[in-house]
């Protein structure tokens, strides 16, 4: 189930789940469903009862990873030494435990440090992430009011402008800690979980790359979503002509892609009160179009939650397995 | 990828659909879709073209420990069993993985620089 738990379901159960599946998502995100050839190879999947599954020989993606290691046993620099030497990681990410850019760029000399130290000692491509999150900058944790009192007292305009202020200061952080950290020698720079405060949020992501874009042209630059929509908190913010407010993942990669990312993440959120051949034929449908037709690589996010992946923080591997093997064959995608 | 304990989420997505890292080719891949923005199929190809081996090859953990080897791209420590004291590792590595990949490394330049300094002696 998308909260974990362990359920006995018949071939028939599962092969209406993924039709229910399918079609819930077609129905909001305004995707085709997914095909009858496509959802046989989901039943096969999930009727499965062997513990795992995976791929076929020659069909395997990048893995790249949104913060390396849980910070509980050794230092950082071990953290991303493990994920590169026992679990083989194709890509690595320092993070901040405080995981956004605003509280980052207060420590960011110290980071710079460990950076330095970090890729005399790794060999896969090392980079730095953490989260836009616009929420930081709304009192009482910054200086900006908070829209989140005041849209439920009707004043809109007062939150429009609030959410506004937030980008700039947003996007002038993110900068700051991109130009830091390049400094140090990172290969890339990741803007996780963009999207998280709504359409502004998302807006200062875009704005954001397209400065380092400038700045920095070889430098590799990932976005990984926070939902699957984005939710308008501003509502009238808009991109290259674009409003924001409502996009789905192939109108998101599609701006990602034209502010300057190297790799576009998107992440489509998990019903924990569904089975997982339910969620991951959701997640599927919502998905394929971007994949399909996305410039850059996708890298479909598969954490707790997200990407037909159980809800818990420890989500068993059956489940994890059968959707990961069940993105990568049906999307085609670049990695996960 | 995501959130979640090691063992839910690396381990089985590793192990289910994952290239390898260092093990394989996965981060030579990963560095050209990083770098270069190249989708999967041309990554793929990219680097198998570099090293004159096959697409499938680049997920062929035996294959690959020789072409590593060869070109000096690193790999799995194993207590020396794997890399030995000849062997790049670290960012000797990826000076090599620079040069086959012909690709530009950040901290690759970042050293030259660093290194190429004489300091006030002049030494």
């Amino acid at each position: 189930m998308g909260d974990g738990a362990l359920v006995e379901m018949t071939p028939a159960e599962i092969r209406a789940d993924l039709e229910a599946g399918t079609e819930a998502a077609a129905k909001r995100s305004k995707s085709p469903v997914l095909t009858d050839a496509e959802l046989d190879h989901l039943s096969e999947i999930f009727c499965s009862n062997s513990r795992f599954t995976g791929v076929d020989i020659g069909d395997e993606v990048v893995l790249s990873f949104d913060g390396c290691g849980s910070q509980d046993l050794g230092t950082r620099v071990n953290d991303l030494q493990y994920y590169e030497q026992y679990l083989c990681a194709d890509s690595l990410e320092l993070y901040h435990h405080d995981y956004s850019y605003k509280p980052a760029k207060a420590v960011m000399p110290f980071e710079q440090v460990v950076m330095r130290q970090a890729q005399f000692v790794t060999t896969a491509p090392l980079g730095y992430g953490a989260m836009p999150d616009l929420g930081l900058y709304t009192v009482p944790d910054g200086p900006v009011p908070n829209w989140s009192q005041l849209l439920p007292l009707g004043r809109i305009d007062e939150s429009r402008a609030a959410q506004e202020e937030a980008v700039e200061l947003a996007v002038a952080d993110i900068v700051f800690v991109t130009d830091e950290m390049v400094e140090a020698g990172i290969e890339f720079i990741d803007l996780d979980t963009a999207g998280a405060a709504g359409d502004a949020d998302f807006l200062a992501a875009l704005r954001a790359i397209e400065r380092i874009r400038a700045r920095h042209p070889d430098l590799g630059i990932q976005i990984g979503m926070a939902g699957e929509f984005v939710l308008g908190m501003h509502g009238e913010l808009e991109y290259d002509g674009v409003r924001l407010a409502g996009l789905w993942p192939l109108d998101q990669a599609r701006l990602a892609a034209k502010a300057g990312v190297t790799i576009f993440g998107p992440a489509i959120n998990t019903n924990t009160g569904k089975s997982i051949a339910w969620n991951v034929a959701r997640t599927l449908t919502i998905a394929k179009p971007c994949c399909e037709a996305s410039t850059v690589p996708v890298h479909l996010n598969g954490g707790m939650g997200v990407g037909g992946v159980p809800m818990h923080v420890c989500p068993a591997g059956d489940a994890t397995c059968r959707a990961s093997r069940a993105a990568v064959e049906i999307l085609r995608l670049d990695g996960l | 990828m995501g959130a979640g304990d090691v063992y839910g989420q690396a381990v089985s997505h590793g192990v289910a659909s994952g290239m390898g890292g260092i093990r394989t080719a996965g981060d030579l891949v990963a560095r050209m879709q990083i770098t270069r923005g190249m989708r999967l199929p041309e990554a793929k190809e990219y680097v198998a073209g570099k090293l004159g081996v096959s697409t499938l090859d680049l997920s062929d953990p035996t294959v690959m420990f020789d072409v590593r080897k060869e070109f000096g791209l690193g790999g799995i420590l194993e207590s020396g069993e794997v890399t030995d004291v000849d062997d790049p590792i670290g960012i000797e590595a990826k000076f090599n993985i620079a040069a086959v990949l012909d690709v530009p490394v950040s901290c690759v330049e970042r050293f030259r620089t660093k290194a190429g300094r004489r300091g006030r002696l002049g030494i």
